[in-house]
């Protein structure tokens, strides 16, 4: 038996939100009259953490702390329409959209805090802490929660705001395939160490080492819990998953986690993860959304590593033991290729 | 270990920021943790029913009969579904988007296309009484031929999955079986390459898993109106989905979601929120329809199959000079979201790499398998797979260190892309290089110094070619696979977005009040009349005031019932429930 290190490289990109457009999402947003924010939205939170980027995108546009805002979302009879949470588009179609909101509301703000101030609106900056003030002036200041409550009981205004955001639909063309995908992309490349058993064919992953570029990482926390978590789904699809393990045949489909083969802990290896943000022009703060395509490149990535490391050359996922084994055999052996 | 190289691409940005880009801890983060966060599993009603369905054992055959009358006397069972109980049963997903033509029932009747397949559904006091009522069950089955693999489903003579589309391939442009990526002459790129390399990749189907399986839970509000607490990742997606199979003005209905135990795509398909609500209906009682985990596997649409076929003309330089694609995505026996993903895959090609002659042909096909749905990285994780191990194949013969092959290919800003639109915004090189130097893989100093704002768009890389090889191969009328249209169906019903036809305003029908039957206390459902979705006049669905087993009304005899197969169900009106998400008045409609 000989263990026969590997190592495999793959280069990717990833379209953001639906293909072709024409998946609008929409927000709202308004105050109490304490000056804590609602935004209401009916998009999902499916763990990746919608919520948390969208109050953030609120607060930041707002100018008040993040603590200063919640997130009310997913009620059809409150929240207003918003296509779903899928196709990497919750991060760029709702952010936009409740930075829209916000702008709306926060002018209203801004416009009570001026006349509560005597000042123009133009000359009025938030510090991000709770605070208006006149630019380079902050002790004529007044506090955002004040300006609220002014506007709702002395100047009879709904500090609220409505948004937005719509790629407009486009078309395909039948003969040419021309078309306007998306909006813009992000990007991701990959090393994947690996080492393969020639008497058992198991392929095991040391290690992993990743650039991804994601337009701009809106919450650092977030995105490394989607990275770390979507290698290794790409990890588990590129090496144990199938529910038709001999497809197209439909025999033996797993029905449970005993059958449906994934990953356990001792299976994860070290991911060192590398964030590069290029800003989308149209992003929220130049956010793309790493939702999806950080799964992508380890399937490739795995594959290659696995030629590298014996010569043979997996071209039907998932990579089994199985698999790798009759590579080997009918190669007459383990043929480790070169390392670069 | 994670790192922000903030020093690249810095001056596009601005880091001072107050909320953006700090780590603050999620809002449902305590009760996640603490286990509080509701989840729609958590909402116990009183009196809550189950409802479990009866599946078709076999990929493809067709019901001569089925014979409920045991199952609707056994202890605990309220009532029994039936393809004819479901006011329109028939849809597909992106009919809310104007693209393609339904073509699933919610509840079979005719014939089932893959094992798995719900024929029925039984509404019950426990989970336990409905499938043992599902055991008293009794279909007559004929059994038909089936077709598992993509390209024997394109083999001339092969059975029909799918009665809306007979030549087992989702129809483009309502010319075509598939859709097409045409930019050059790759074969004149053929011709002139120094090496032409193929290749065949395979992904497997592969199951979301998520921890939290499919479901919704529906109840009677007041007013005649039903709430659905559901797992689904896309609230009105699902809700206008229920709405037009169960043919209610969406206002009746009051979805709430927003905390999912996982979807990773695989809870858009909006199969449990109507069935739920309808057995509600039913019944008068709150019901729940939820996957079990065996259902989640092999019923519940996975992460289809794609096969891929890659063709690369390389120069003696290393760079790639045509690349040709051939890719068939398993949909399994209805469309759900494939025939979308075949377009995201058709606007990604070539992968993120400049190329001057491309061609592809992707299908979207029907075989007797669970259909598939969206999965993370849908339309493209697949081809993705394909292109990166074809990549490394071509380095392999061409003995280029794989990395710099990337580098020498990649797009850059200014770089014409094969679907016609200029690159920008591009990080291909840089991401690129930081593995290279993270991994200690090195590259020649050359490539180390690229980068993506520089040197595209030069000369050719930044146009249209000036000559592009068309063809008309795979005409849907050419290949005599014509497209079965029912009567009233829209005269250009394949259309797809960006091509929708003018639809006509429908006129709005009073929203009906609600029927309160038997003089109880629930608000029954009772099919809105003058809609014309039913030629034929139908049962009134009377939920019962005492939850015992339903005695069978006359005039829904169920019993030895010759189901109507779905394709000859009778001409449907333009709008059977909500308005669709791109309706005439967004604006959208663009031709």
């Amino acid at each position: 038996m000989t263990l026969h290190p590997g190592r495999g490289f793959a280069a990717i990109n990833y379209p953001i939100g639906m293909n072709l457009g024409g998946d609008p999402s929409q927000a709202l947003v308004h105050s109490n009259p304490d000056g804590k924010f609602t935004v209401a939205l009916s998009s999902i939170d499916l763990g990746q953490g919608m919520k948390s980027v969208t109050r953030q995108i609120a607060a930041e546009t707002l100018g008040v702390p993040v603590e200063d805002v919640y997130v009310d979302t997913a009620d059809s009879d409150t929240g207003p329409h918003c296509m779903g949470s899928f196709a990497s588009r919750g991060t760029h179609r709702v952010g936009n959209a409740v930075i829209q909101a916000a702008k709306e509301a926060r002018a209203v703000m801004m416009e009570a805090a001026a006349e509560e101030l005597e000042v123009n609106p133009d000359d009025l900056v938030t510090d991000g802490k709770g605070n208006i003030h006149v630019k380079g002036a902050p002790s004529r200041s007044i506090g955002t929660g004040t300006a609220c409550a002014a506007a709702q009981f002395k100047q009879g205004k709904t500090v609220s705001g409505r948004g937005i955001f719509l790629v407009p639909l486009s078309p395909v063309d039948p003969e040419t395939g021309e078309m306007t995908p998306v909006t813009c992309f992000a990007h991701a490349a990959m090393v994947v160490d690996i080492e393969v058993d020639d008497e058992t064919g198991e392929v095991s992953v040391t290690q992993m080492n990743s650039a991804y570029e994601l337009g701009r990482a809106l919450n650092p926390k977030l995105v490394e819990q989607q990275l770390v978590g979507g290698a290794w789904m790409g990890m588990s699809h590129a090496l144990w998953e199938t529910t038709e393990p001999y497809y197209p045949d439909r025999s033996h489909g797993p029905i449970d986690f005993n059958d449906y083969l994934m990953p356990g802990p001792g299976d994860i290896a070290p991911h060192h993860i590398s964030i590069l943000e290029r800003p989308a022009p149209d992003g929220p703060f130049g956010g793309k959304g790493p939702g999806e395509m950080c799964a992508n490149p380890v399937l490739p990535a795995v594959a290659n590593a696995v030629f590298n490391a014996v010569g043979v050359r997996i071209t039907d996922l998932p990579i089994t033991p199985e698999k790798v084994l009759r590579g080997i055999r009918a190669n007459g052996g383990a043929k480790p290729q070169r390392r670069w | 270990m994670i790192e922000f190289r903030k020093d690249l691409f810095r001056d596009e940005r601005d880091d001072n920021l107050n909320e953006i880009g700090k780590p603050t801890q999620r809002q449902d983060m305590v009760g996640h943790v603490t286990g509080r966060s509701p989840f729609y599993d958590d909402h116990a009603f009183e009196g809550l029913l189950h409802l479990r369905c009866l599946r078709s054992p076999h990929h493809h055959a067709r019901l001569r009969s089925i014979e409920v009358r045991d199952a609707e006397r056994s202890p605990g069972v309220h009532r029994v579904i039936l393809a004819k109980d479901v006011p329109h049963n028939l849809n597909t997903l992106l009919s809310l988007m104007g693209f393609g033509l339904d073509d699933e029932p919610l509840i079979s009747g005719g014939k089932v296309s893959y094992k798995g397949e719900p024929v029925a559904a039984v509404v019950a006091e426990s989970e336990r009484a409905a499938y043992d009522a599902i055991a008293k069950i009794r279909v007559s089955w004929e059994v038909l031929p089936h077709v598992l693999d993509v390209e024997d489903a394109l083999k001339p003579g092969a059975v029909t999955v799918n009665d809306t589309y007979p030549g087992n391939t989702f129809t483009y442009h309502d010319k075509y079986d598939h859709q097409k990526l045409r930019f050059g002459d790759v074969e004149a790129a053929f011709r002139q390459a120094d090496r032409v390399i193929e290749g065949r990749y395979q992904m497997s189907p592969i199951e979301q898993a998520p921890t939290e399986t499919c479901g919704a839970i529906a109840a009677q509000e007041n007013n005649g109106r039903f709430v659905c607490y559901t797992s689904t990742q896309a609230l009105f997606f699902s809700l206008g989905t229920a709405a037009k199979l169960l043919n209610v003005p969406s206002n009746r209905l009051h979805f709430i979601g927003g905390t999912v135990g996982g979807g990773f795509g695989g809870k858009v398909d909006s199969l449990h929120e109507p069935m739920a609500i309808l057995g509600c209906m039913l019944t008068g009682r709150p019901v729940k329809y939820m996957f079990d985990r065996a259902e989640e596997m092999q019923v519940g649409a996975p992460r289809g199959a794609e096969r891929w076929y890659l063709k690369d003309a390389v120069g003696r330089d290393g760079r790639i000079l045509g690349r040709q694609l051939t890719g068939y995505f398993d949909a399994g026996a209805y469309t759900r979201l494939s025939s979308y993903a075949i377009h995201k895959s058709t606007g990604h090609l070539p992968g993120p790499y400049t190329i001057p002659n491309v061609k592809s042909d992707v299908y979207c096909v029907f075989t007797n398998r669970t259909p598939s749905t969206a999965m993370r990285g849908f339309g493209i994780t697949g081809v993705d797979f394909a292109i990166e191990s074809h990549m490394d194949v071509v380095a392999h013969e061409i003995g280029m260190n794989p990395i710099e092959f990337r580098i020498l290919n990649a797009y850059r800003d200014g770089d014409m892309k094969a679907h016609r639109r200029v690159a920008k915004n591009t990080a291909l090189i840089e991401c690129c290089q930081v593995v290279s130097e993270k991994a200690n893989w090195p590259i020649r100093d050359d490539f180390r110094r690229m980068a993506s704002s520089e040197g595209g768009g030069v000369g050719e890389a930044g146009r249209v070619p000036n000559y592009t090889a068309t063809d008309q191969n795979g005409l849907v009328d050419t290949r005599n696979r014509g497209i079965k249209r029912r009567p009233g169906d829209p005269e250009r019903p394949f259309s797809m977005p960006g091509t929708i036809p003018p639809r006509a305003e429908p006129a709005r029908q009073p929203t009906p009040a609600p029927t309160y039957a038997g003089g109880g206390p629930l608000p029954g459902f009772a099919p809105t009349p003058g809609t014309g979705v039913r030629s034929e006049p139908r049962p009134s669905y009377a939920p019962s005031t005492t939850y015992s087993p339903q005695p069978v009304a006359p005039a829904a005899s169920v019993a030895s019932t010759q189901p109507t197969p779905a394709s000859s169900a009778p001409p449907t009106p333009n709008r059977t429930g909500p308005n669709r998400f791109s309706s005439s008045v967004s604006g959208l409609r663009r031709r």
